[in-house]
């Protein structure tokens, strides 16, 4: 690992004025929060910033609470075990203790936070490696045509690596919002604005500034009725990133489907959003046959990779048990 | 394996870490994780450095009693906080219940997981004492066993949990 600078912060605005000190150059001054992302891509050599500015100590950033309007805000050091053990979104949001529980190991998720969860940069083994692939600046990606078993069925980046985060499908699903702290005051950026295909001149995957900080992360309330549910593949039962995974979250009244988001994990650069599958649940009575319809619509665009054809009907079937459980519908 | 061999002209930082109930004084480089200094600096071999990438949890320690890796945690961002490792656990002399439970059950073979895994269970049955076998399965995900000693392992925590299938 490099050596470097280290600051400990005890608020926001102190990181982002830090971040932005230097012209804000990316990759020079980075923000550790959990620190398990960063501290591998470090101990790889893959970045080499020259100071880390500890968020931790910004104790204040730390919080899940539900707001009169039924939102919950969830504060940037918030952990994933945080998540995964608070009564009160086990009731209201239950598909964010799925999309939890199976991400990672106790340990880790202990040490995770949410913000750096949706920051998390590619597990694509090429990128974890020595070549100098494309996500890294280089000319080629050596995934399309080679090695890519883990790899996109959808997306148009020149990178097919996929977003290896369990939660961002289902903060997706939940229409979530980011708060985000800049040199020229707060935002509000949907989740939906934050995720971005890595393109030629931002080989990234979201939208944040280099000198930008996300302070909290906001679930809106769901209507009466809303329900929702994970589900994750794994090649092995625990300590996996997602083969493929999925995200509904619906909200039903009267047996009639009024609104519906359904978001995979594991098939894109970015978690992907099935619009075609909701077109398909919306203003629908949910049957069995509907969640079959829906599924088969979510993956009608798929283009798998030479070894990855396996993706598509995994996260069909994913999608479509996802549907029936989110709408409480038994099924085998 | 992280590499630190640069340290000859790099700015180290005065840290005083509270370990195992004492306080410890070193100055460190901010890059040097946990891991490093409990072994290389506080002679703490207990822990140990399997992967140093969160995969294979055998530098598992307790912070404030909750089980990390203590390879992906930097050792500056660790004062004032409790730290527990598994020198820790038999500091008065006498073994922890959970390393009583480890020799009853035979659980382990060549031992270098061994200080990891108690620790992740010490921290279960810190909150909570009866776990039943889906929470003990869970809470001891995250440390591998080479040696494959997983279900002596779990018939150890079973027998800590006092669930039927210890009696059995
Ligand atoms: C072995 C292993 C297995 C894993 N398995 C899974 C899995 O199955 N599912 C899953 O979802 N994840 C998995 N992860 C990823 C893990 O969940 C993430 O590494 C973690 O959530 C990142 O959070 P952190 O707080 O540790 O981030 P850090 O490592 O501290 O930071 C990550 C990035 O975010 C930036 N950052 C952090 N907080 C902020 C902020 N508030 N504002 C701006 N920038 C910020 C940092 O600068 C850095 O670039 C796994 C990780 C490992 C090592
Ligand atoms: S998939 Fe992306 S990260 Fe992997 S080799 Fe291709 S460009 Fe690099
Ligand atoms: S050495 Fe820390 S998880 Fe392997
Ligand atoms: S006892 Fe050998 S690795 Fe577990």
């Amino acid at each position: 690992m490099n050596t470097f600078e280290h600051v400990t912060v005890t608020d926001g605005n102190e990181a982002v004025k830090l971040l932005s000190e230097r012209g804000g150059a990316a990759g020079e001054t980075k923000i550790i929060a959990g620190g398990t992302d960063l501290l591998t891509l470090m101990n790889a050599s893959l970045i080499a910033p020259q100071r880390l500015v500890n968020l931790k100590a910004a104790r204040a950033l730390r919080y899940l609470r539900f707001a009169e309007d039924g939102a919950l805000h969830i504060g940037a050091l918030a952990t994933l075990a945080d998540l995964e053990r608070d009564a009160g979104v086990a009731r209201r949001l239950p598909i964010l203790v799925e999309s939890v529980r199976d991400a990672a190991t106790p340990q880790l998720r202990a040490m995770a936070t949410v913000a750096g969860n949706l920051l998390q940069r590619p597990r694509c083994w090429y990128f974890r490696g020595a070549p100098h692939c494309w996500l890294k600046g280089g000319a080629e990606c050596f995934a399309r045509d080679g090695e890519n078993k883990y790899h996109a069925i959808f997306g148009a980046s020149s990178c097919v690596a996929v977003h290896p985060s369990d939660l961002a499908p289902a903060l997706l699903a939940l229409d979530a919002e980011l708060l985000i702290n800049g040199p020229s005051g707060v935002r509000t950026l949907p989740l939906a604005a934050f995720f971005h295909e890595p393109t030629n001149d931002a080989r990234i995957e979201h939208t944040l500034a280099p000198d930008e900080v996300i302070t909290e992360i906001r679930v809106p309330g769901q209507p009466e009725g809303a329900n929702g549910a994970y589900l994750k593949m794994m090649d092995r039962q625990a300590w996996a990133f997602a083969l493929a995974s999925a995200a509904a979250q619906l909200s039903v009244e009267d047996g009639v489907i009024q609104q519906a988001r359904i978001v995979l994990g594991g098939v894109a650069t970015v978690p992907w959003r099935a619009t075609q599958a909701e077109d398909a649940l919306t203003g629908q009575q949910l049957t069995p046959e509907l969640a079959r319809t829906a599924a088969e619509a979510a993956l009608a665009g798929a283009a798998p990779l030479a070894h990855n054809g396996y993706k598509v009907p995994l996260a069909r079937e994913l999608v479509r048990r996802a549907i029936l459980r989110a709408g409480s519908v038994p099924h085998p | 394996m992280a590499d630190t061999s640069e340290t000859a002209a790099a700015p180290r930082t005065h840290v005083s870490l509270q370990v195992n109930g004492t306080t410890r004084e070193v100055d460190i480089e901010p890059r040097r994780t946990l891991l490093s200094v409990l072994r290389d600096d506080l002679s703490l071999t207990g822990a140990k450095p399997g992967c140093e990438m969160g995969n294979c949890g055998a530098c598992t320690v307790l912070l404030d009693g909750e089980a990390v890796y203590s390879c992906l945690t930097l050792a500056v961002e660790c004062t004032g906080r409790e730290i527990t490792t598994i020198e820790g656990l038999s500091a008065s002399g006498e073994l922890d219940p959970v390393q009583q439970a480890f020799i009853a059950h035979d659980a382990l073979q060549c031992g270098f997981c061994t200080p990891g895994q108690i620790l992740a269970m010490k921290a279960l049955f810190a909150t909570n004492p009866h776990p039943d076998d889906e929470t003990i399965e869970r809470a001891m995900s995250g440390n591998i066993c080479r040696c494959g000693a997983y279900p002596k392992i779990l018939a150890a925590a079973r027998a800590l949990a006092g669930t039927q299938a210890a009696q059995q």
